[in-house]
């Protein structure tokens, strides 16, 4: 695997749309090439070339590429989005869209991301270190697939709308989550390792949603069911089952309606 | 003055019965000519195929629900809103495209005219603005009349006069070109969450049922002799089983003969037959119809149709046919949008997957390609995939080459997951015909424009006609192999003229034309009794004013007028 | 003599009256009255006429004052501005037709600008939800004709919309509604009694912040499951009592506000309550409708729907694509973050209605005001430049909150010299025109 490391020399007034910052855009690409890749600020059309130094190369594929971006990326739009294969780490906080769509590959964010990263994810393990913004995992507007493979941890806190209409993959938040979680869900899994504000699960079709903090305020629609005993994402507990939401429409699979789960650790 | 001379093509035109011959057309001003002076401009149309531009016989692409369709579903131009150098706008949507792209798109595929399917009256000033922003192709709209309160009242007592005179109100008021029928009664009946399925199935409270509508408007058409015929989405739509429904409403139209100024012929134009051809219960057992409803047809000279051919995309479903859209909305799930609209119709929207891999979808693919391939007069059957419902307009390239290339059609058919079943479902797998440029000349062109009653200046290439012209890179005698040859081809004019101007040039978009909106005035005797209805109707039931109602002629700066008058009828 | 114009729409709301009659002087330069129209939509007409009203473009002088400048110069000034920003905003749009929104949307495309309307501060979280789950609903005379049952969730029309309850809602006879407001039951769900709840038959009282919650319940109820004792404060017999009373009646619909649009979860207050709408649609006829404020809101929606497929927060600034995201591209986030080089505000007054914060980071770029009277933004901007008021001094098309197109009238004429906005805005697109011809961007 080869790797590309990008610092930034400026940053830009506005932002910069960085859809041109992933291992399938840099693959089979030599430093210069690269930064001679478009870069995009309102109307203004710049290269990449005018906001990194640029030093390495990519591998022949994306698979073979390694990229490392260093500097501030804060005003850095769209970084890693799409990518499908390759590794990317990126030793800052990053603006909107980082991860998303993505389908492949291993994505790590050293600092905190802002909303809609990871939108739509297919496949692929994206790693924050800090905090997350809103609509993390969530779909695009309108869409009715979000999140539908691959692993997404948050190790700070995630904001709102977390993993809107997801229909697969998994999404760990190690802190605290706001409001409207898993909302629209129709299948996948949701583990939030702190507490979680209000609304967890509104409408949910089907997936699992697994809360270890408090929940402020439970949906009218969930019904306990019982008690297991679990291990979630390497912790043994015993949780409440809840199944919901019962205001929603549920499958049925060999004439058994299939609901929704909400674990809360007890 | 502008005149050319398009050199050596092989020209296609069922109106002059040329089939292929090497020929010379001649253009002058907007029209084609007998000849030329020195002066003209030469375009080498020598290896191309030459017709005269497309008609697009029934598409929703203009008015509130195509919008709602759009703007409700970001995610159908994301990543795709593009712009392409030069003097086009930008242009987004895959399956409902802004009307920038819609008319571009048809332009480039050699299309000149498109009739937006149903037109809400209330609503028709959107219609008409959305109309007038769709750039190069001409186009109309056919108000919807199946179940507005007037025609029901009227029809309830068999008052033809009275319908034929109401509905001359409101083309006059919409500016509207025609009598289209969405599901009769059955929209009226959805006001109250109802439907109508069968055609002897009364609408509530109104007291009369969609064979009784169906075969009034019909004689209401006639008897104002407009340009086209009552254009006609029967009940039942979609669900396996309806080939009887569609039988049942067709044979209302035996014996009825067409009254008109325009040559046009049939009385009843069945739109997006393949929804309507189903046999079988259930899906599970469901059939293919196609061929009961294509002998049936056949037969009857008095009846013109168009196919509505599945594309297999993901495309966004929409009618004036509200019930429809309920039920397809708890097929799927996929997000829902019903308008009802006061004393007069309503719509709705839902998107959807066909696909490929599901027996049904892939059944209804085979069920629209069996039409057109079982119908014996090309001159009545017209392909549509009706735009968006079967899929994007943008198809047709790939509906043609399906057509055209029984290779290319049974290497779909073959590949599906389910193709046994899909084989025994239908019968494509034993239809060995291929459309001929020729046939596809009067299916796209000449046909709709008979139809339309437009057969005396579109539709064709004989001097006198406007010149309205599509060039395609097909060398008839080197036909192209393979189906993507064929999609490519007729995706990409090499030139299209409209109105004698050259707007498209290998697919790039050149000029914007001069496009008309098309409109029916018909004058019919002074009638009090209607004109007392409507003052009374708008006084109480609607939520407009009278006055507030018609749509201005300044919608349509460029409006070509047909006149018909009935004041003797 | 002066005369009477009849059949006029009124400018205000999304109400769209269509009704009023306006009494015009003779020499067609003054309103002596209006009749039909409520009490706002009187005083826009009025507005016309009040003295020591602007009538050409005004720039800010260093010292803060304004001075009066030709039409030219600040058609001129404006083109600049937009061609030399990377990233305009071009915001408003509600009062003014769609015919010159359409103009709006070609300059934009060329400077690369992003068109948002009011939604964005108003109904735009119902658009959101609309995008995820559609919306069943209908024209206001179905609710006119056929209503039995009516609910006001969030929304106060006996101040917003004045007229809304007694020319479509509450009281009026229809066809199957002959007898009128007894024919109904209204029902009201807010977090206060409103004037509206007093016209109501019933008043539910929910808890601020708990909708979602209720609307939860109301859905799981219809399903026949069980629920919690209380659901943001009202008892589950309460909605267990309402829920069969709607499965139950012939047609109904309800009708929203920024009660939901503006409370915690704004979209997905609404989506529950458009899925609480669809649900019922399984037992009989029920629909659903936006309470549209501004206008001509819905038009510019409709208009920027046609041309690029999004409702609101269009962005067109990469100048080859149109791209839409609430919460990137909306206008309060663009100021907020401070990613706009300049503003261009017409026909809505953002000033009086977008977050201090937002306002302060607007303040601080080049800004050109298009508004036919002084208001809060005019005088943070660099220009103002007044034009004819829309539905008043001149036509052009407007949608009714029910997307219903009319043609609004003109009823006198507008001060001598003045421009429309299409005018005004098709003079900008020429210069902006000349400008790029040069090789200004």
């Amino acid at each position: 695997m080869k790797t590309v490391t990008l610092t930034v020399k400026n940053v830009p007034e506005l932002y910069l749309e960085c859809e041109n910052v992933n291992p399938d855009a840099f693959a089979g690409k030599t430093a210069d090439q690269i930064a001679k890749l478009g870069g995009y600020q309102g109307k203004e059309i710049s290269t990449l070339g005018d906001y990194f130094t640029i030093a390495g190369e990519a591998g022949a594929t994306a698979a073979d590429t390694k990229i490392i971006v260093n500097g501030d990326c804060t005003k850095m739009k769209y970084l890693g989005a799409k990518m499908s294969a390759g590794e990317m780490v990126i030793n800052s906080t990053t603006d909107m869209y980082t991860g998303s769509w993505m389908t492949g590959g291993k994505l790590l964010v050293k600092g905190n991301v802002h909303s809609f990263c990871g939108l739509a994810m297919k496949g692929g393990e994206f790693t924050i270190e800090g905090d997350a913004g809103n609509y993390l995992g969530a779909a695009y507007r309108g869409d009715w697939r979000g999140m539908s493979g691959g692993v997404l941890r948050v190790k700070g806190n995630a904001g709102s709308d977390v993993a809107t209409f997801m229909t697969g993959g998994e999404m760990i938040v190690e802190g605290d989550v706001d409001i409207h979680i898993g909302t629209h869900m129709e299948g996948g899994k949701i583990i939030v390792k702190g507490n979680a504000n209000r609304r967890v699960g509104g409408q949910l079709v089907k997936g699992e949603i697994y809360v270890f903090g408090n929940i402020n305020v439970m949906m009218p629609g969930f019904k306990p069911t019982g008690e297991v005993d679990l291990q979630v994402d390497g912790t043994n507990a015993k949780f409440t089952e809840y199944i919901g939401d019962l205001g929603e429409r549920h499958p049925k699979r060999k004439g058994e309606t299939v609901y929704g789960k909400l674990f809360l650790k007890q | 003055m502008s005149e050319y001379i398009i050199k050596n093509g092989h020209v296609f035109d069922p109106v002059q019965g040329i089939k292929g011959d090497k020929k010379d057309i001649f253009v002058k001003d907007n029209k084609i000519v007998d000849k030329v002076g020195s002066g003209a401009k030469v375009i080498d149309a020598s290896g191309k195929t030459v017709m005269a531009g497309a008609l697009e016989v029934h598409a929703h692409v203009a008015g509130p629900k195509v919008n709602a369709g759009r703007w409700y579903r970001p995610e159908d131009k994301h990543f795709d809103s593009h712009k392409t150098a030069g003097i086009t706008r930008i242009e987004g949507g895959k399956s409902i495209p802004t009307v920038f792209k819609t008319g571009y798109e048809y332009a480039r595929m050699g299309f000149t005219f498109a009739m937006e399917a149903a037109m809400p009256p209330l609503y028709a000033r959107h219609v008409h603005e959305e109309i007038h922003d769709t750039p190069i192709i001409d186009e109309a709209a056919l108000p919807v009349f199946g179940n507005n309160w007037f025609i029901l009242e009227y029809l309830k007592n068999q008052e033809i006069e009275n319908t034929a005179a109401y509905i001359a109100w409101v083309l006059n008021q919409t500016k509207g070109y025609g009598v289209k029928v969405v599901n009769p009664g059955g929209t009226e009946a959805w006001a109250w969450g109802l439907n109508c399925l069968s055609i002897h199935d009364p609408v509530p409270y109104f007291d009369i049922t969609p064979a009784e509508i169906i075969t009034g408007l019909m004689a209401a058409n006639e008897y104002l002799g407009l340009p086209h015929s009552m254009h006609l989405h029967q009940n039942n739509l979609g669900n396996p089983g309806n080939y009887t429904t569609t039988l049942e409403s067709l044979k209302l139209a035996e014996g009825v003969k067409a009254k008109n100024n325009f040559g046009r012929e049939q009385v009843l134009h069945s739109t997006h037959l393949q929804f309507h051809s189903y046999k079988g219960t259930n899906w599970g057992d469901f059939e293919s119809g196609a061929k009961e409803v294509m002998d049936y047809v056949n037969r009857q000279k008095n009846l013109t149709i168009d196919t509505g051919n599945v594309t297999l995309d993901e495309t966004t479903t929409m009618t004036a046919d509200g019930p429809f859209e309920h039920h397809l909305n708890s097929l799927n799930h996929l997000k829902w949008i019903n308008v009802d609209v006061e004393l007069e119709t309503a719509a709705g929207v839902v998107p959807f997957i066909y696909d490929p891999d599901n027996a049904v979808f892939a059944s209804q693919w085979a069920v629209g390609l069996e039409l057109a391939l079982y119908a014996k007069d090309p001159m009545r059957c017209f392909i549509t995939t009706d735009h968006p419902n079967a899929g994007p307009f943008t198809r047709y390239p790939r509906v043609y080459a399906w057509l055209m290339s029984e290779k290319y059609r049974n290497e779909r058919l073959n590949t599906f997951k389910k193709a046994d079943k899909v084989i025994s479902a239908t019968t494509l797998a034993n239809i060995d015909r291929e459309i001929t440029l020729y046939e596809l000349a009067a299916m796209t062109r000449a046909g709709p424009a008979k139809c339309l009653g437009l057969s005396k200046d579109y539709g064709g290439l004989k001097p006198g006609m406007n010149a309205d012209i599509a060039i395609y890179n097909i060398n008839p005698d080197k036909f192209p192999s393979t189906g993507p040859e064929i999609e490519k081809a007729f995706a990409q004019v090499a030139y299209l003229f409209k109105d004698g101007k050259i707007c498209v040039e290998e697919g790039k978009i050149v000029d914007m034309g001069k496009k008309h909106t098309f409109w029916v005035d018909a004058k019919v005797k002074e009638n009090k009794q209607v004109m007392h209805d409507v003052r009374e109707k708008f006084l109480r039931y609607y939520s407009v004013n009278e006055n507030n109602y018609s749509v201005p002629e300044s919608y349509a700066p460029h409006q070509h007028i047909i006149s018909v008058d009935a004041t003797q009828a | 003599m002066p005369k009477e114009v009849t059949d006029v729409i009124c400018p205000f709301c999304g109400t769209l009256c269509d009704d009023l009659i306006v009494t015009v002087s003779d020499d067609n330069k003054t309103i002596l009255g209006v009749k039909n129209a409520c009490a706002i939509g009187a005083e826009k007409f009025n507005h016309q006429r009040l003295p020591g009203r602007v009538k050409r473009p005004r720039m800010r002088q260093a010292d803060g004052t304004y001075k009066e400048i030709t039409y030219d110069e600040a058609i001129d000034w404006t083109a600049n501005m937009l061609v030399k920003s990377r990233k305009t905003l071009m915001y408003g749009w509600a009062s003014t037709s769609c015919q010159a929104m359409s103009v709006g949307h070609d300059i934009a495309e060329k400077v690369g600008g992003i068109v948002d309307n009011c939604a964005t501060v108003c109904h735009g979280s119902s658009l959101i939800a609309i995008e995820d789950v559609g919306v069943p609903s209908c024209t206001l005379g179905e609710v006119k004709n056929r209503a039995d049952r009516v609910i006001f969730w969030g929304c106060n029309p006996a101040h917003a919309h004045p007229r809304h309850m007694s020319r479509y809602s509450i009281f009026p006879r229809g066809f199957f509604t002959v007898k009128g407001h007894k024919g109904r039951k209204i029902y009201t769900v807010d977090c206060r009694y409103t004037d509206t709840a007093k016209c109501s038959d019933e008043f539910i009282q929910v808890q601020q912040g708990y909708d979602y919650e209720l609307l939860n319940a109301f859905r799981t109820a219809a399903r026949g499951e069980v629920l919690p004792d209380t659901v943001g404060g009202v008892p589950k017999e309460k909605i267990y009592e309402i829920v069969e009373d709607l499965k139950t009646c012939r047609f109904g619909i309800i009708f929203f506000g920024m009660g939901l649009t503006h409370t915690m979860g704004r979209n997905h207050n609404i989506d529950i309550a458009i899925n609480l709408t669809r649900d019922m649609n399984d037992y009989t006829k029920f629909a659903i409708m936006a309470m549209r404020g501004h206008w001509n809101v819905t038009g510019s929606g409709q208009v920027l729907g046609w041309q690029y497929g999004f409702p609101y927060a269009v962005d067109l600034s990469r100048r080859d694509q149109a791209r839409h995201q609430t919460g990137e591209t909306t206008s309060v986030d663009l100021l907020n973050r401070s990613e706009v080089e300049a503003c261009f505000y017409i026909a809505t007054d953002p000033g009086a209605h977008f977050p201090i914060d937002a306002m302060k980071s607007s303040a601080k770029k080049p800004t050109v005001t298009v508004d036919p009277h002084i208001n809060c933004t005019t005088e943070i901007s660099d220009i103002h430049i007044p034009v004819a008021m829309v539905g008043v001094e001149v036509g052009g098309c407007a949608y009714r909150m029910d997307n219903v197109p009319i043609e609004t009238r003109k009823v006198v004429d507008p001060p001598e010299g003045m421009l429309t906005d299409e005018e005004l805005l098709t003079k900008i697109n020429h210069r902006v025109d000349e400008l790029l011809a040069k090789g200004g961007a």
